[in-house]
């Protein structure tokens, strides 16, 4: 009976199909693993309070919030050094985020349940989120304004956050202060003092040139002291008010206000109070800057700096793309030649990315960027303009990389559009080239955006020649500013993709920066995904267009 | 097309019927166009070309030959005081010094000759120098001279370089390290016959050899001289230890000591090298004795590589041997002969070392002039340098520049350009013996904190692991995306493939980072706990899988119709992941109880196969994960295309759907099926950020499946930002970067011939 079933084929049917699923199982997998993992990065999870004692040694407290377990059966937990006892079966062990970083040295620790004397989740254990250390876990105790206690007890908390959203006008008052006006004057000062070198190189520099720029140059500088003084005074606000507040262990710590992101005591919020949280941070990921090396905060400059990169990157390859595939289809006779550039383009698709960069720092950077700084830029020697990696580069380096996806998508539509099309554009007197512009192109027109999408999505998910050729993990400055000439295309920027890599892989506390990777992954596959769903709905849009044509 | 032909005889047409400017202007609009699109078109075989023939033109300077250059031939300056015992060249080669033989020092400009100072080293009345050494070159170039009286001066000669008027200037001085007043080395005052230094920051080294009036035997001295730190003076207290080697010293030539004032060579002309360990100023203890030439040749030049490391010793056969410490696997050290040189076939009478590199020069009785390198074997430039024999040679501390003095009073200044002399193809690939190591081996170490590093560039490791990764990938997918591809073009139902081929397609514009992200941080611990359960998968869930196909046939067949065929997959999918779960909640018992512990350990002890949290097991799955999609979408496309009629009249001749699967479509499709493959390996081959992530990146050759690798993708990625332009670091990366060119180029060619013949076939058919 089973001899039979074999002969007949369908076990081996059944074990192709397994394969199907697996495959469906392992992308939906993924796909859902980071969903769950980004989305929840977010939400404001119960702070619990364990009373916890390990063999002979003094109860202690513990704050934090549960962030992983692990069940081992007890031959493996004895093998790896637990003690344990002859009838338990099995080591329960949970991860917590106890935070407090400044005190205790790390954000997490793992504690085993057999330990746990009780746990609870009391109403007043806050959070408080701070530009520096991590997250503090505990009690507030008091608020304090210039050294002296304003608020205690109850009334601390509505006190202490009636304060934070002050601090925080100021705090934002000093960002925009920094960034945008003193980073003006920054940028004047240094274009000033290239025009210097430049007159000096020209042997221009005379003394009315002189004065012309150091009467400048005062005016800049009168102008940074009073933004100075005013700073300074702004500083001095927010150093002004504290909160006091008590760890797990007892230990009192006064934080000023200024390090305070937020505060929030999660036990004691509503859902709806949490959804509004949940809100505000999602925004805070989305608009603002990291903080505490990208482990923290937003990551607004990799989105701002992707999405750049990708602009620029789509101004070079479309016209290139389709005026390759355009040769392909319309021009040229098929034969040697159009399976020569088939090949070509087959293989700068399968030419390995790093390889791109390697290409583009080598070529680009140093070949074509170095020779521009000397024709053009010899006043900012030895410092390198596009010399060195940037927007520019990177984005013609992409360009190059994506190529031949737009030309393949863009050559599949052009070979749609029925060649009665262009016979009746030719016989009513047009030349070629207006066929093409006026009727074929249009047509084409839904196939090249597939092409350009596609290469988008590609694009924005490429790394590898990226860390080569213009991607930085902090970029100080957005490439594109209120400053002439306003987009900057010798700046280095930060990139979704890399930030991933970086903080995943290179950051000191990868632990704390987990969940922040998590929601970047999730946020760059949603783009892509989205971005793929676009194309593949525009190529089937455009597949029965034709197919009604054609018919 | 045809079009085109059409298309001029028309425009030729209307060129005729109407001349008008605007007529004119639409044909010259049509023309320029065209020409801009075949450029265009043209431009994707540039683009290739470029990188290509860009990658060739950076790593080409690796393997061309060094060159030299005789600038200028002047007369000895200041030929009157004395034989030349040493020539040196500072940095910029602009000054150079002769040290004589009556204790003077000679700065001259090195292009000209000209003097620049002549200062007389301070040598106490009545004495007078017996010997002569040169310390290590590189801290400030010190050298010994050893005088009648059993005292030794040393001196540093010094270079300062200033700008005034922006113009560079470079002042030599001498100075005296050790104090201006000789050091006694021997109480009893015989001469200094050979003489041995090196000075540290903290501490200096003398060895000298003297010869008892008396007895007539021969001794070696050694005296240490070691800074005692104070804490309230800049001039530190020197202590003073005095030792004498146990060792028959009357042939001894040479005498070395390392830079790390630990070992001390002894060279006898007869051939014999002894090897001291001095770790011990007050005890030094002989390690090895031992013959470094063969029988009836003699001793005639050494010198030590830079770093100290290893001792090259010419003999009068014109060979040149490198010797170096090794310990052997009982933590024994002996000197090793590490390679040989073929210099010559006459003596060598001259050996000097590059500051910077691993390379020397050597001069002949012929007075030819050899450039090589030690670790790559590279003989980079042979060159007559004089006709009358040498008397000293200096090669600057740049390696661009050589200053040869001959017997007829003569100095010629060459200038050599030797840019890469570290790579050669046998250091690449080959298995390579690098000093201090027990054996030849294949290492990638590209760079280190010191500068007497010696680089090992072996692409070997690299290549193995970027193999490796790619093997265990393609062994996740191939089966997977093979498999899928079959069941989607062949078996599964229309509308249940609309929505299966775009999915798994998406699964193929996942970027690399997010999976490596994963394999990195999630699946790596996952596995590592789970070890067991993933060897149960694998073998439960196909079993699974089979015994619910077995049990479908039997149920009722109304059931059966409900589902019809075609839709295996997704009734597949809840056996699978119940199997799954069923395997990892099976696995952790099972494990307990069969291995004692844990797989990993059991492995460990019993196997002896150490377990690597990010190994080639999880890149084998991520980046298996990523080219599946690649490797499903065409080789789907080759079996879905393959022409209806040849699979309904297998059908119709009575061959059931798996027959008509493996002889005819299958058959058909193969080329197609193979071009998948290549273009799925060329695409496992070239992945970084996965293997860069998923690995520990560690250049190891080892095929165990538990341990990292780095592949040359992720070593680009990690090295390129950091290496100097032009450096040879910089072109060996290049060159990797070329390989990895040329593998995929050789793959997706091939790939996309065997496809455009296919699609002709299949057109025919």
């Amino acid at each position: 009976m089973i001899r039979l079933w074999f002969k007949s084929g369908a076990p081996w049917i059944w074990l192709n199909a397994a394969a199907v699923s697996t495959c469906m199982i392992m992308v939906v997998g993924v796909l859902g693993l980071v969903v769950v993992r980004g989305v929840g990065h977010f939400w404001p999870s119960q702070v619990v309070q364990f009373s916890y004692q390990e063999d002979g040694k003094q109860p202690q407290i513990i704050i934090g919030e549960k962030v992983d377990s692990s069940v081992t059966p007890a031959k493996m937990a004895l093998s790896t050094g637990h003690k344990m006892a002859d009838d338990e079966e099995t080591l329960i062990q949970y991860l917590i985020k106890t935070g407090n970083r400044d005190v205790t040295g790390s954000d997490f620790r793992w504690i085993e349940e057999r330990n746990i004397k009780a746990q609870s989740e009391p109403l007043d254990l806050m959070v408080i989120e701070r530009q520096e250390w991590g997250n503090f876990y505990g009690r507030l105790l008091e608020v304090k304004e210039d050294h002296k206690t304003i608020a205690t007890g109850k009334e601390a908390w509505a006190v202490a956050q009636s304060k934070i959203a002050h601090t925080l006008t100021i705090l934002k008052e000093i960002a925009h202060l920094e960034k945008k006006e003193i980073g003006a004057i920054n940028y004047a000062l240094e274009r000033l003092r290239l025009k210097q070198r430049k007159l000096e190189l020209k042997h221009e520099l005379d003394d009315v040139a002189k004065q012309e720029i150091a009467a400048e140059k005062e005016g800049y500088e009168a102008q940074y002291k009073q933004y100075q003084v005013q700073l300074a005074e702004l500083y001095q606000q927010t150093r002004r008010d504290s909160l006091v507040a008590t760890t797990d262990s007892g230990k009192q710590l006064e934080i000023p206000l200024g390090k305070v992101v937020r505060a929030f005591q999660p036990n004691a919020m509503s859902l709806f109070d949490k959804v509004v949280h949940y809100g505000t941070k999602l925004v805070e990921f989305l608009t603002e800057d990291p903080r505490e090396a990208n482990t923290e905060g937003g990551i607004f400059p990799a989105i701002f700096g992707t999405v750049m990169m990708v602009m620029m990157m789509s101004v070079i390859v479309t016209p290139f793309g389709v005026i390759a595939a355009v040769y392909l289809r319309e021009y040229a006779k098929q034969g040697f030649t159009t399976r020569l550039i088939r090949i070509a383009v087959n293989n700068l698709a399968g030419v390995p990315s790093v390889v791109y960069g390697v290409f583009g720092l080598g070529f680009f950077v140093y070949i074509l960027g170095g020779n521009i700084d000397q024709l053009f830029f010899p006043e900012s020697a030895p410092a390198p303009v596009f010399g060195t990696p940037g927007l520019l580069w990177a984005s013609i380096t992409l360009a190059l990389l994506t190529l031949p996806v737009v030309i393949v998508s863009t050559e599949e539509g052009l070979a749609r559009i029925p060649s009665s099309i262009r016979e009746g554009s030719l016989a009513l007197g047009a030349t070629k080239l207006e066929t093409l512009w006026l009727t074929v192109l249009p047509m084409a027109s839904p196939a090249m955006m597939t092409g350009l999408i596609l290469a988008v999505a590609r694009a924005a998910g490429e790394v590898a020649p990226l860390m080569l050729v213009g991607v930085v993990k902090l970029a100080p400055t957005l490439p594109l500013d209120g400053n002439f000439p306003f987009l900057h295309l010798d700046r280095k920027f930060m990139h979704l993709g890399f930030h991933i890599y970086d903080v995943g892989f290179q950051s000191p506390n990868v632990e704390a920066a987990r969940p922040l990777v998590y929601a970047t992954a999730l946020l760059l596959v949603l783009v892509i995904i989205g971005l793929n769903l676009a194309a593949i709905v525009i190529r089937n849009n455009l597949r029965e267009k034709y197919r009604a044509l054609e018919g | 097309m045809s079009e085109i032909n059409s298309q001029s005889k028309y425009s030729s047409l209307i060129k005729e019927s109407s001349g008008g400017v605007h007529e004119r202007w639409r044909l010259i609009k049509d023309a320029v166009a065209r020409y801009g699109v075949v450029i265009g078109g043209l431009g994707v075989i540039f683009a290739i070309a470029l990188i290509f023939f860009y990658l060739l033109y950076v790593v080409f300077p690796l393997f061309i030959s060094a060159t030299s250059e005789s600038v200028s031939q002047y007369e000895v300056p200041e030929p009157a005081s004395g034989k030349t015992l040493l020539l040196e060249v500072e940095e910029q080669n602009e000054v150079a010094a002769r040290f004589t033989d009556t204790g003077q020092v000679i700065f001259f400009a090195v292009a000209t000759g000209k003097t620049i100072l002549n200062e007389t080293v301070k040598i106490p009345q009545g004495a007078h120098i017996v010997s002569f050494a040169e310390g290590s070159p590189i801290k400030g170039g010190a050298v010994i001279y050893g005088l009648s009286d059993g005292k030794a001066v040393i001196v540093k000669h010094k270079y300062k370089i200033t700008y005034p008027d922006n113009v560079r200037l470079i002042t030599p001085s001498l100075a005296y390290p050790m104090g201006e007043a000789p050091l006694t080395i021997d109480e009893s005052g015989v001469a200094l016959e050979k003489v041995a230094v090196k000075i540290g920051d903290d501490a200096s080294t003398i060895a000298a050899k003297t010869t008892d009036i008396v007895s007539g035997t021969s001794k070696i001295h050694l005296s240490h001289f070691e800074k005692e730190k104070s804490l309230f003076a800049d001039e530190g207290t020197l202590t003073r230890t005095d030792s004498v080697l146990d060792y028959s010293a009357a042939d001894v030539t040479d005498i070395l000591i390392d830079k790390d004032e630990r070992n001390l060579y002894l060279v006898s002309s007869n051939g014999h090298l002894g090897l001291f360990d001095i770790n011990d100023k007050s005890a030094p203890v002989i390690i090895q004795e031992q013959i470094v030439v063969e029988a009836g040749h003699k001793i005639t030049s050494v010198a030590f590589l830079n770093g100290d490391l290893s001792l090259m010793i010419g003999d009068s056969s014109g060979l040149v041997s490198q010797w170096s410490k090794v310990r052997d696997k009982l933590n024994h050290f002996s000197m090793e002969k590490i390679r040989v040189f073929k210099v010559s076939d006459k003596a060598v009478t001259s050996i000097e070392s590059e500051q910077r590199r691993k390379g020397f020069m050597t001069v002949d009785a012929d007075n030819i002039m050899g450039i090589y390198h030690s670790t790559s074997e590279r003989e980079m430039l042979k060159e007559q340098i004089s006709h009358s024999p040498a008397v000293a040679a200096a090669i600057s501390p740049r390696a661009n520049a050589v200053l040869v003095e001959s017997e007829d009073g003569k100095i010629n200044f060459w200038t050599l350009d030797n840019q890469h002399p570290e790579v050669s193809l046998r250091a690449l690939w080959q298995e390579v013996w690098y000093e201090s190591y027990a054996k030849p081996d294949y290492i990638w170490q590209s760079s280190s904190a010191n500068s007497d590093f010696e680089p090992k560039y072996s692409l070997t490791p690299l290549v193995f692991g970027t193999l490796k990764a790619a093997f265990y990938a393609m062994l996740v997918a191939m089966p997977l995306a093979l498999m899928g591809a079959i069941y989607t073009a062949y078996f599964m139902t229309p509308t249940m493939r609309q929505y299966v081929k775009p999915t798994i397609e998406l699964m193929g514009a996942l970027p690399t980072v997010i999976l490596g992200f994963l394999a990195g941080l999630w699946l790596a611990p996952l596995i590592e706990e789970y070890l067991a359960g993933l060897f149960a998968l694998l073998m439960i869930v196909p079993l699974g899988v089979m015994l619910f196909a077995y049990a479908w046939q039997y149920l009722p067949k109304n059931l059966q119709q409900k589902i019809p065929e075609g839709y295996e997959a997704a009734l597949l999918i809840p056996v699978i992941l119940l199997s799954s779960w069923f395997a990892f909640t099976v696995s952790v018992p099972l494990e307990a109880f069969l291995f004692h512990g844990t797989l990993r350990d059991w492995f460990k002890t019993e196997l002896g196969i150490g377990y690597d949290q990010r190994n080639a097991l999880v890149v084998g799955i991520a980046m298996g994960f990523a080219v599946i999609p690649t490797i499903f979408s065409i080789a789907e496309d080759a079996i879905f295309s393959v022409p209806k009629h040849l699979t309904v009249g297998s059908l119709a001749l009575g061959a059931t759907p798996w027959q008509t699967m493996i002889k005819v479509v299958l058959l058909t499709a193969s080329p197609g099926i193979f071009s998948a493959v290549m273009i799925g390996l060329g695409r496992a081959v070239g992945e970084t950020m996965i293997v860069l992530m998923a690995t520990g990146n560690t250049p190891v050759m080892d095929l165990s499946v538990f341990q990292g690798l780095r592949t040359l993708a992720a070593n680009i990625a990690v090295e390129m930002p950091e290496t100097e332009v032009d450096s040879t670091h910089y072109r060996v990366l290049f060159l990797a970067a070329l390989v990895l060119f040329m593998f995929t180029f050789v793959f997706n060619t091939l790939a996309e011939i065997i496809r455009q013949r296919l699609r002709e076939k299949y057109s025919s058919l």
